[in-house]
């Protein structure tokens, strides 16, 4: 599965596009009879060509893969941006992030709502938070939507102008960096640093990445050499390194910096894993939403493989042959939990795994496979150039090195900042120029809410533990609509593989929404603390684990936020009766 | 074998174990029931459900795949560990339409009869009365979505034993929803038959076979005297009890 795509702009889509034409281009690339592995790719590949995937393409894969219909259906179902309908000429989808709705993103959509030759959706944050409010255009990222913008896309899109001829200015996204440290200014050359690790021996490396202290940059914080010692330790001649470049939680953006402009440190980082665990074969799962990178990451990797830097003989040893291919993703945030983005990568529907077994023992294929995501390759070459000693000294205690902080919301400089671990909240936020927010959600929505009592806290593993989202929360935002938003993007992000984040994402929204109404009591309340407790303790992944800390920390830092909003009647008594029978009266004319 | 040396403790109590075992394993062995749905003797566990939730070690983690390690003490019938897997069922019912009392499972099933066992008296959470399809294509069996609580047995009986494929999970979240594998997506067009072990392993209502329905009589029914805790993982039409469930 090293086979490389292509994703240029495409569009206004035919209304009903036929499958033949592009079955002979994806027959030369995945061959007569694709790899089962193959089928997200190939879906992915479908979809961007033709705007959906129509149902001779469901019959072709179904016969040429060996599966039941129901599972390609069942897969196409589950990705966001898979559909069966037939397209329209243009699809805009609106990141419906709470920094972006409250810069009028609902209007934006709202505007397209009943124009010919277009839909307009609402989808989960597109890594554009310091740019928004952004859309995407049949896959292509739309930055900076303004007034005047959104017209010239209306105009654009009623007179059918094809989106490869759309001006390059509208697709233009900026790298957004403002402050940049050790790891964003740190120079090499290419292969040089696997060079160095060649010489030195992996055993050398390792004892470098012990007394590192490197940490997963993902948020959990798991020790990377215990991760790559327990895959070293496997011995199967068939082992992987995987890239998460599923940057899915809401507000983060730092990973499109860090493939668009630092993809030699990845590819590095990446190469430097495959030889100290012994992989032959890696793969970056970008997702879907980062689509619009993926031509400028394989020019990256066929760069390398010019230099001899990838392929057969990497830097020229004869025993490490070792390549990198782009898997993509199609929607779906729970791939960012790992071993669903193994199922993913294997062309299945995004289900977490049952764990133990651990990636590391058994990944990609059920081989010892080392997940890790873009900015700790990015580490691992940045440590391996400066070595332990440096690397831990940049940081704070149990938390070495420095950490890229996606800032949006309400602040004067959103972007993207390299702070050292240990950073105080307090120091970001006069960073990015901000005066006296309500609040700042650290983490994305499974992170956590802090308030103005917390920001003398550091960003650090042993503190506040950060997978780099860092939201700005002004005096006039409404803190309970923040909840609402969080909690509607788990419950649509749910893989609805578990009772608890499944049904338990549907009470929580469903009560919030009865709040919301101005139906809500305490009992609504109670069920909402109740659900965001058994999700907690109950589900399968850490995307259940974590849906109710919106909940949780707004209730315990500003109950009034809740309070406020409950109706008065203690008995839970919800029935408008005048209002209940209003369409009953005017039907019988009274 | 059994080997006391690998053994763990269930709610104090000494439980044998065998290399090997989830937590799950050795406890059905001992006799010690422990709540579930999509877990199956014979297909193994799934861990969707989440009913067979106990603690070890301050965690809180799923009995059927959480392996058995020596000296792990599990807590299980504890009034936390009851009120958890009770708000879990209550989840279920909500996630569904389940009307206990018209339903020709009623007695019969396990989801209705874990209720039972763990004291449920009410739905407790607001019902979502979700829209979910049925499905009365197929001569023999009737596919009620309503129902399904996607435990995915059908799938894997069908995927493993069958090797028919007729089953797959579409959908995603709270729109999940068990699908046919046919063109028509209509069971009919599969190549489902009643004789299929996919047709004999659904704990609910979801897959009903179309003739016969409420001919026991109330009180003769499989759950009606004895409770899911003494009779276990066993379905009506099953002729002895399913594996090693106690």
């Amino acid at each position: 599965m090293t086979t490389t795509d292509t994703f240029p702009r495409c569009g206004p889509y035919p209304a009903a596009a036929p499958f033949a034409p592009i079955r002979e281009e994806l027959t030369t690339r995945f061959g007569a009879m694709p790899d089962r592995l193959d089928l997200l790719q190939i879906l992915v590949s479908i979809q961007h060509r033709l705007g959906y995937v129509p149902a001779e393409a469901i019959s072709w894969l179904a016969t040429n893969l060996g599966l039941s219909r129901a599972e390609i259906h069942g897969v196409v179902a589950f990705y966001s941006f898979l559909e069966e309908t037939p397209p329209a000429p243009y699809t805009l989808r609106f990141s419906t992030n709470i920094t972006e709705l409250w810069q009028g993103q609902e209007a934006n959509m709202a505007r397209f709502k009943d124009l010919p030759n277009v839909r307009a959706l609402p989808t989960s944050c597109i890594g554009l938070g310091d740019q928004g409010p952004a859309a995407l255009v049949n896959g292509y990222p739309l930055p900076r939507l303004t007034a005047t913008r959104l017209d010239a896309i209306a105009r654009a899109i009623a007179s059918r102008r094809p989106v490869a001829e759309w001006p390059a200015e509208w697709f233009k996204v900026d790298p957004n960096v403002r402050l940049a440290g050790p790891l964003l200014e740190f120079a090499f050359t290419p292969g040089a640093l696997v060079e160095r690790v060649l010489a030195a021996g992996d055993a050398a490396f390792m004892e470098m990445l012990r007394a590192s202290g490197l940490r997963g940059r993902g948020g959990a914080g798991f020790a990377t050499h215990a991760k790559w010692d327990a895959c070293r330790a496997e011995v199967v001649p068939e082992k992987y390194v995987v890239c998460n470049a599923d940057e899915g939680e809401p507000g983060t953006f730092k990973d499109r910096l860090l493939l668009s402009d630092h993809a030699e440190l990845l590819i590095e980082g990446m190469t430097i894993a495959a030889r100290v665990v012994g992989a032959k074969q890696g793969y970056i799962y970008l997702r879907g939403e980062y689509l619009w990178l993926y031509d400028r990451l394989n020019a990256a990797l066929e760069a390398r493989r010019r230099a001899g830097l990838l392929g057969a003989k990497v830097c020229g040893a004869a025993d490490f042959p070792f390549d990198i291919a782009i898997h993509l993703g199609a929607g779906a945030y729970v791939c960012g939990e790992e071993s669903a983005l193994l199922e993913s990568l294997e062309g299945r529907r995004g289900v977490p795994r049952i764990r133990p077994p651990f990636p590391a023992t058994h990944g990609y294929r059920g081989r010892p496979t080392v997940v890790n995501n873009v900015e700790t390759y990015c580490a691992i070459a940045q440590l391996a150039g400066i070595g332990a000693a440096e690397f831990a000294a940049l940081g704070s205690q149990g938390s070495a090195g420095t950490k890229l902080h996606s800032v949006s919301g309400d602040c004067a400089h959103p972007g993207i900042f390299e702070c050292a671990m240990g950073t105080q909240v307090s120091t970001l936020l006069d960073l990015c120029g901000t005066r006296d927010p309500l609040a700042v959600q650290v983490g994305g929505p499974s992170g956590r809410l802090l308030f103005p009592e917390e920001f003398h806290l550091p960003l650090d593993f042993s503190h506040v533990s950060s997978g780099g989202s860092f939201m700005v929360i002004g005096r006039e935002r409404d803190l309970f609509e923040l909840v609402y938003n969080f909690v509607a993007f788990f419950h649509h992000e749910s893989c609805g593989f578990c009772t608890p984040c499944r049904s338990g994402s549907n009470i929580m929204l469903n009560a919030l929404q009865r709040i919301r109404r101005g139906q809500g009591t305490e009992h609504e309340l109670q069920i909402i603390t109740e659900a965001a407790a058994v999700a907690s303790k109950a589900s399968h992944c850490g995307l259940g684990h974590t849906l109710g800390n919106p909940f949780q920390d707004l209730e315990r830092g500003r109950p009034a936020v809740f309070q406020d909003r409950l109706r008065d009647s203690p008995d839970g008594t919800v029935l408008d009766l005048k209002r209940a029978v209003a369409e009953a009266r005017a039907l019988r004319e009274r | 074998m059994t080997d006391q040396a690998l053994g763990i403790t269930i709610d104090g109590a000494a439980v044998p174990c065998q290399a090997g075992d989830t937590v799950i394993d050795a406890a059905h062995r001992a006799g010690v029931y422990i709540p579930h749905l999509c877990f199956h003797p014979e297909f193994g566990p799934h861990g969707s459900c989440r009913l067979c939730m106990v603690k070890a070690g301050g965690r809180y983690v799923a009995a059927c795949t959480t392996p058995a390690t020596p000296g792990m003490s599990v807590e299980s019938d504890t009034a936390e560990i009851k009120e958890l897997r009770l708000r879990i069922t209550q989840m279920l019912f909500v996630d569904g339409n389940h009307f206990c009392p018209a339903c020709e499972q009623s007695g019969q099933c396990q989801l209705q009869a874990t209720a039972y066992g763990l004291g449920m008296q009410d739905l407790h959470f607001s019902p979502s009365y979700p829209k979910k399809a049925v499905d009365a294509s197929h001569d023999e069996m009737l596919l009620d979505r309503d129902r399904c609580i996607q435990c995915n047995l059908c799938v894997r009986a069908s995927d493993r034993v069958d090797g028919k494929h007729v089953f797959s999970l579409g959908g995603r979240g709270i729109e999940t929803r068990l699908m046919p594998n046919s063109a028509s997506g209509l069971l009919r067009d599969t190549e489902f038959s009643a004789e299929d072990r996919a047709a004999h392993v659904c704990p609910v209502g979801a897959l009903l076979f179309k003739h016969d329905n409420y001919a026991r009589p109330i009180g003769r029914r499989l759950y009606d005297r004895t409770s899911i805790d003494r009779i276990g993982n066993r379905r009506a039409d099953d002729a002895a009890p399913g594996g090693s469930a106690p």
